[in-house]
């Protein structure tokens, strides 16, 4: 971490809160066109969903055929990520749609094959089912059955997911790897507010369809130093946001915090452990996993999405296949149980930092 | 043979009569209680000015009259007009009378028509006139369409294509609907509707590529037949997905009107296709973001083998567009004629009002659903033959037309034989075109190929070096 710092030269700060403590940042690459505002840098400390809001205000303001909507997005949102576009830009950009989820992103397919930027929103992704006919069999799909005359690469579809403390069954769900499993989509994951940013500005511009999950658990609770001008962060490239070589740990989202605790536990016990940010789910970076997995020879992966057909066996799956000769020990898998969501038992379900921990030793000690 | 669809306008007969909205909804009583007919004058036609004629159809706001209040009262005995209730969705008159809505009109809606089935004009009609010169393209697109689907249908059961979807008994749907519209129309359709197409200037040979899979389809080889899509004739790709295309063209729509586009979105689905969730939230967006959309319904009776008894049991589909505050009509869909006015005036109200229409088209669906269906399965023989030859939309408008002394049967026995010709001639072209080469199986899943799929394509390629003949040697590599 302090090696990170060093090259980049930044401050950050690193806020610490009751249950999780939150990883720092290490700096992503900014894209070359923002070179010019580079002198005039300032940087301010946001919350998660502050900066997901400049975001979206950066992107109105830059592309005058963008648009906002979803439900409650008029008054800011049931979590305030939309607060000040409606005010700002005006009703026929940043609306309140009727409450269905299918009727929100067919309506945003359609804005986006007519060349507009399209940013949906989903209430809590634990409702993104009903619009999955219309992610998978339209968007997805859009382009490549019209042998490219149309596209609906201007639509982002944003969600809150994850487990919050008290979500239950349909405020908690991780619901990524249905997605990930649907050629056609990306599929971006933050971990922070400065990420949170520049990931959702790439993914906005980005010519292709996108669902953008945000740690709902982050909103509040994750704060940094956040850039304030625009900047973009690359989609399909995985960050090692901790250096080591005994074992690499992947990772995206609020699970990130966690599992950086392990790191730093497993430390005190000589364990030097590797940590990425897969930040794009698909197409994700294997070259970045692989390299790393071939310095340490171990790997682990940790989700709050049920373990069984999670992406994480994805990820194990494709690294065994590359590197089986270099591996020490089996991929380790630490995520959710394979129930739906329990309300009163989530610390029973959550994929703790000790249980990380305990299989971080148990790879090591194979 | 482009037609420029902005000089429509210049050839188009002053004949607009009466256009009026009425509140059938209102009225859930019996008898006596039509609202009042709102006329209007027949704008002047300019002809050198042909935006002039559109802005005076723009300015005429189609209001829906009100119920007179002495109607209410019959049915409500104990209504006093100070008795009004102030909830959120605004004030509304109380009763202390008991009394549910029923889950009918004593009548159906009835349908608009203006040509009967001998193609003679019904008297007293309001229809919006053509040229003579569009009325023949639009019989001879009709008859284009309908031999197309005769012969590619063929060309299915020769095996020489693997599937084909007619849309015989519809043609007066797809071209009359189409004549209405301008190029600037975005087209969102289902499947069922070719002969919008075809009216825009997509050759026979592009269609047959397509059904072909060859290197010149547009869709790269990628989708079934009679899957078409073309941006240059404004037409979205069909998928064989029901009704996800609707809340599409709500989207669309939404976008022309921010652009401030004189156009509008069309988009057509079935009987069946309205009972699908994408017809509730496409309805439902389209008039809360008062999205200026044309939902053309092609209610032609089945659903492959699910008749409309078994599909709804509202009076079809014209009186859903009431529950979500659409505007909508019943149209005779065989009536090419009444077909063209109602979609040429829903165009105008969606424009200029910002609103979606629903149009209602009832028809028959005289061929199977797709080949790969046989309906003689259930439905009989006689009743397809009936709508076949008595009630065949074609042969019906050939009847106006040649009263009007526009056509003859010697343009008659000509169009066929050329038409058939060329069909003919487009399918053993399209048979003999190279087919599209292998690397479009990865691209254009996105805008750039990712990391997976140079690694796929790789594998794929080494796996027919090795093993040709588990591969048609048809594709280039």
């Amino acid at each position: 971490m302090a090696s990170c710092l060093r090259r980049y030269g930044r401050r950050l700060s690193v806020s610490i809160c009751e249950k999780r403590e939150l990883s720092t940042a290490c700096e992503g690459k900014v894209i070359q066109q923002q070179q010019q505002q580079q002198q005039q840098q300032t940087a301010k400390l946001l919350n998660l969903c502050s900066a997901i809001n400049q975001a979206l205000h950066l992107a109105l303001e830059t592309d005058p055929r963008s648009y906002v909507f979803g439900e409650d997005v008029s008054f800011g949102g049931v979590f305030r990520c939309t607060t000040g576009l409606t005010e700002r830009f005006g009703k026929n950009r940043v609306f309140n749609t009727p409450l269905c989820e299918q009727g929100i992103v067919g309506f945003g397919i359609g804005l986006a094959a007519m060349g507009n930027r399209a940013i949906a929103e989903i209430q809590f992704a634990d409702y993104i089912y009903p619009a999955f006919d219309q992610i998978v069999n339209e968007a997805a799909k859009f382009r490549y059955r019209s042998g490219n005359q149309y596209d609906c690469g201007g639509l982002t579809i944003r969600a809150p997911y994850g487990a919050v403390g008290h979500g239950g069954h349909y405020h908690s769900q991780s619901p990524e790897a249905f997605f990930c499993h649907v050629p056609g989509i990306k599929v971006v994951i933050p971990r922070s507010p400065q990420q949170a940013k520049g990931l959702l500005l790439s993914c906005i511009r980005d010519p292709n369809p996108v669902v953008f999950f945000e740690p709902k658990w982050l909103y509040r609770l994750a704060v940094e130093e956040v850039p304030e001008h625009d900047y973009m962060l690359p989609l399909s490239e995985a960050e090692v946001i901790r250096e080591g070589s005994d074992i690499t740990l992947v990772g995206w989202g609020a699970q990130l915090s966690i599992m950086e605790q392990a790191c730093t536990d497993a430390e005190k016990d000589g364990i030097s452990c590797e940590l990425i940010d897969l930040k794009t789910l698909i197409p994700w970076d294997k070259e970045t996993v692989e390299t790393s997995v071939r310095k340490t020879g171990r790997l682990l992966i940790s989700h709050e999405a049920p373990v069984t057909g999670g992406f994480g066996a994805e990820i194990s799956a494709s690294i065994v296949e590359r590197c089986f000769l270099r591996l020490e020990a089996p991929v380790a898998r630490v995520c959710g149980l394979d129930t739906p969501f329990p309300l009163v038992f989530e610390p029973f379900y959550m994929p703790t930092k000790n249980k990380i921990l305990d299989a971080i030793k148990s790879t090591v000690n194979y | 043979m482009a037609m420029r669809m902005r000089n429509v306008a210049n050839h188009v007969k002053s004949r607009m009569g009466l256009l009026s909205v009425t509140n059938h909804g209102a009225s859930f009583s019996s008898s006596t209680h039509i609202g009042k007919f709102l006329a209007i004058s027949p704008p002047v036609r300019d002809f050198k000015n042909p935006d002039a004629n559109f802005s005076k159809i723009a300015t005429c706001r189609f209001e829906s009259t009100k119920a007179d209040s002495g109607r209410l009262g019959s049915q409500y005995s104990s209504i006093d007009s100070n008795q009004v209730l102030d909830f959120p969705g605004g004030k509304v008159a109380f009763t202390p009378e008991m009394k549910f809505l029923s889950e009918s009109l004593k009548e159906r809606i009835p349908c608009y028509r203006v040509l009967d089935d001998n193609g003679q004009l019904i008297e007293d009609s309001n229809f919006v006139g053509v040229s003579s010169e569009i009325a023949r393209k639009i019989y001879s697109d009709m008859v284009t369409l309908q031999t197309m689907d005769t012969i590619f249908y063929e060309a299915q059961r020769q095996g020489r294509i693997s599937f084909y979807v007619t849309a015989i008994g519809e043609e007066a749907i797809n071209i009359a609907s189409a004549a209405a519209l301008t190029i600037d129309d975005l087209v969102v359709p289902q499947y069922r509707e070719p002969g919008v197409l075809l009216w825009r200037g997509f050759t026979l040979q592009e269609f047959a590529d397509q059904c072909f899979s060859n290197r010149g389809d547009s869709c790269k080889g990628r989708q079934m037949p009679a899957h078409y899509g073309s941006k240059k004739h404004n037409y979205f790709t069909v998928a064989s997905t029901i009704a996800s295309q609707l809340p599409h063209a709500v989207g669309a729509a939404y976008s022309l009107k921010m652009d401030g586009k004189d156009a509008c979105a069309v988009t057509y689905f079935g009987d069946g296709g309205s009972s699908e969730g994408d017809f509730h939230a496409a309805l439902n967006f389209a008039a809360v973001m008062e999205a200026p959309v044309i939902f053309i319904c092609r209610n032609n009776g089945w659903a492959i083998s699910t008749p409309i008894s078994d599909q709804f049991r509202s009076d079809g589909v014209v009186v859903r567009g009431q529950a979500y505050g659409v505007r909508s009509i019943r149209v005779d869909g065989n009536d090419a004629l009444a077909m063209y006015s109602a979609v040429y005036a829903a165009r105008q109200m969606a424009i200029s009002e910002h609103r979606p229409i629903l149009v209602e088209a009832l028809t028959y669906r005289v061929g199977h659903h797709t080949t790969s269906d046989d309906s003689t399965k259930y439905r009989s023989v006689d009743e397809i033959e009936r709508w076949r030859l008595a009630r065949d939309p074609v042969t019906r408008f050939q009847k106006w037309i040649e009263n009007n002394g526009w056509w003859s049967s010697e343009a008659e026995s000509e169009l066929r034989s050329s038409v058939r010709k060329q069909l003919l001639n487009a399918i053993q072209v399209a048979e003999r075109v190279e087919k599209p080469p292998v690397a479009n199986i990865f691209s254009d899943v996105y805008d750039i190929p990712p990391s997976n799929l140079f690694e796929q394509e790789k594998w794929l390629r080494e796996a027919i070096k090795r093993h040709p003949q588990d591969y048609p040697s048809v594709f280039p590599l």
